[in-house]
């Protein structure tokens, strides 16, 4: 279990302020953000690789907010994997083996196993610049967890490689995970990655936590319009609210309630609307009509733009879909979805 | 215009110039004396002893530098704090002082009338005159060298690799041994060399702080002024030949290790 309270962490211009954050023993935790949102210098800050101006630290209940790093039993890897470039993969790995007390013979074995499970006992004897990206992350993540530690800290871990591993690595990461049942902190600011890795997340701003939970609430129930825009919900506009019913400028939409604490948004996921030619005859549901002012291709999906009233609002549509309703600017259309779709904060 | 424009052309005429103007005057001085008054100047005791001098003072320089240097210099690659500008001008200071200054400034410390000069010398150091002065004096103006290359190797060393290296058990001292000097050892060994080719051609400071015993500059000088260019060109050769030979060896030494990563 980490424990942080009110850390106040203060690097040149950048700040880290007023963090408090729990972290259950043996979870998967994301830390999502924006780039410099301080996602890095909290790690760092966990790993005590920072100075740190105020608050604490606690893992397992002990203060570590003043401990030296070599202390603490915590492993980081960068982005970059900063393995050391004299050194070979065999050394990078047994690198840390040699403080504290263990057993040689048992860390000979932790060794191979290791180096098995990761399938790089063909690079062993090789330096780090005629590695792979897939190899280097590989021995980066053998060398941070053959000592092993209690918490083990991943700075965007994947987005360094190529896409069509992210996805093996993607699976590993959460067997070795599974497996060791040690708590891991993944810093990433994709969502997929998060959604299929973590389970509690928190999102980062500016030097301060906007939001944690679960990740399934984070995606679904932001609570500022950053949050919502950062998980991708796109539509957020600024509402009133009367019993059911949210008013924007031109229109009410149906919602589920209001918002608890006071606030006047609501947001719908663009894969949530529904895009069609006619007003179609569910009478449970909001239907709105439109214009259609820009269709962006997104690769697998397009992405449309839709006037209404005074709102833009953005859905997607599969490739097929939009060819079987010729889609074209211009052209009047209906969006429609169901009052659950609606996140009202 | 043919292929190669005007600027092409200045460009190497330029270059031309500045490698003559450096080399021509060496060549002349190099081939000047004939290996007869070479040889006799070899069998001179006056002249080996001052080459040697020259070469274990400016080499026990640069080991005080080291010593003293690398710390300050990891720090100022590592931190930043407030005056750190100041302390790094007060580095650069010896480089721009002129060399007779430096002299009489070190003397005026190491003088009976200063205190630590009284203190040296009831301790029974003496920096006047001295094989003590000559390293003090050559101390002062290599420092910067060392401090300075020494400086830009470590902040060459990505500091994610020391902090990795903490992060594995290893403390601040096993992190510096295991892997901050083994990937800065070559800039080190440069500002090594770099500072005891500064201290083996100080002149200026050294005749003010100690005449004797002579340094090989110092011995060049005499004789050029005593019995003119053609009896002081052969000390001046073997000058030369020592220190070119010697640092030959010591970039050798750091070359071949560049290319053994595959």
């Amino acid at each position: 279990m980490i424990e942080i309270n009110d850390l106040a962490v203060c690097l040149g211009e950048f700040r880290l302020r007023g963090i408090t954050l729990s972290i259950e023993e043996g979870a998967f935790f994301a830390l999502m953000g924006p780039t410099g949102s301080g996602k890095t210098v909290l790690l760092e800050a966990i790993a005590g690789l920072v100075p740190i101006q105020g608050g604490s630290i606690h893992l397992k209940q002990r203060d570590i907010t003043r401990l030296p790093p070599e202390k603490r039993g915590i492993g980081i890897m960068y982005q970059d994997y900063a393995l050391f470039p004299h050194l070979t993969v065999a050394g990078n790995i047994t690198f840390g083996l040699r403080y504290g007390a263990r057993d040689g013979h048992k860390a000979e074995k932790h060794f191979s196993t290791m180096v098995d499970a990761l399938g790089i006992d063909h690079v062993l004897q090789r330096y780090p610049e005629t590695l792979s990206g897939g190899e280097l992350q590989r021995a980066a993540l053998a060398r941070a967890l053959i000592v092993e530690p209690r918490v083990v800290l991943l700075d965007e871990p994947l987005s360094a490689l190529d896409p069509n591993f992210r996805e093996d690595i993607r699976a590993m990461l959460g067997e070795i995970h599974h497996s060791l049942g040690v708590t891991f902190v993944i810093v990433t600011h994709d969502f997929a990655e998060a959604l299929s890795l973590a389970s509690r997340a928190a999102v980062m701003h500016d030097g301060t936590i906007r939001q944690v939970g679960t990740i399934q609430d984070i995606f679904r129930k932001p609570t500022s319009s950053f949050v919502a825009d950062f998980v991708g919900m796109k539509n957020i506009f600024a509402a009133t609210f009367e019993q059911n019913a949210a008013r924007l400028d031109q229109f009410a939409l149906q919602v589920m309630g209001r918002p608890v604490n006071g606030g006047g948004h609501i947001a719908i996921r663009p894969e949530d609307i529904t895009l069609s030619l006619s007003a179609g005859t569910a009478l449970d549901g909001n239907c709105v009509p439109g214009v259609v002012t820009g269709i962006v291709d997104q690769g697998i999906f397009y992405e449309v733009r839709v006037s209404a009233g005074d709102q833009l609002f953005c859905t997607v549509v599969t490739k097929s879909a939009a060819f079987d309703l010729s889609l074209a600017v211009g052209m009047s259309v209906h969006l429609s979805f169901p009052p659950q779709a609606v996140h009202v904060f | 215009m043919g292929g190669k424009g005007a600027f092409y052309w200045v460009s190497v005429s330029c270059g031309v110039v500045v490698l003559a103007f450096i080399l021509l005057p060496l060549y002349e001085m190099l081939t000047a004396p004939s290996p007869a008054m070479l040889a006799e100047a070899m069998r001179d005791k006056n002249v080996v002893g001052s080459i040697w001098l020259s070469i274990y003072s400016s080499v026990a320089a640069a080991c005080i530098a080291f010593v003293v240097g690398t710390p300050l210099a990891y720090v100022l690659a590592r931190s930043s704090f407030r005056g750190q500008q100041l302390v790094e001008s007060i580095i650069d200071l010896p480089i721009v002082i002129p060399h007779p200054v430096v002299g009489i400034a070190i003397l005026s410390v190491a003088g009976k009338n200063h205190w630590f000069g009284q203190l040296m010398s009831d301790v029974g150091v003496r920096i006047m005159g001295s094989t003590t002065g000559i390293i003090t004096v050559m101390v002062f103006v290599g420092l910067p060298f060392y401090i300075n290359a020494a400086r830009t190797g470590f902040q060459s060393v990505s500091p994610r690799l020391e902090k990795v290296a903490r992060s594995l058990g290893a403390s601040m001292w096993s992190t510096f041994v295991r892997i901050t000097f083994p990937l800065a050892w070559r800039s080190m060994l440069a500002g090594f060399i770099m500072c005891c080719a500064r201290a083996i051609s100080e002149f200026g400071a050294i005749v003010v702080v100690a005449y004797h015993p002579m340094t090989a500059p110092v011995l060049i000088y005499e004789r050029f002024e005593g019995y003119g260019l053609q009896y002081s060109q052969p000390v001046a050769v073997w000058l030369v030949v020592v220190c070119l030979t010697l640092f030959l060896v010591l970039r050798t030494i750091a070359l071949p290790a560049r290319k053994k990563n595959p």
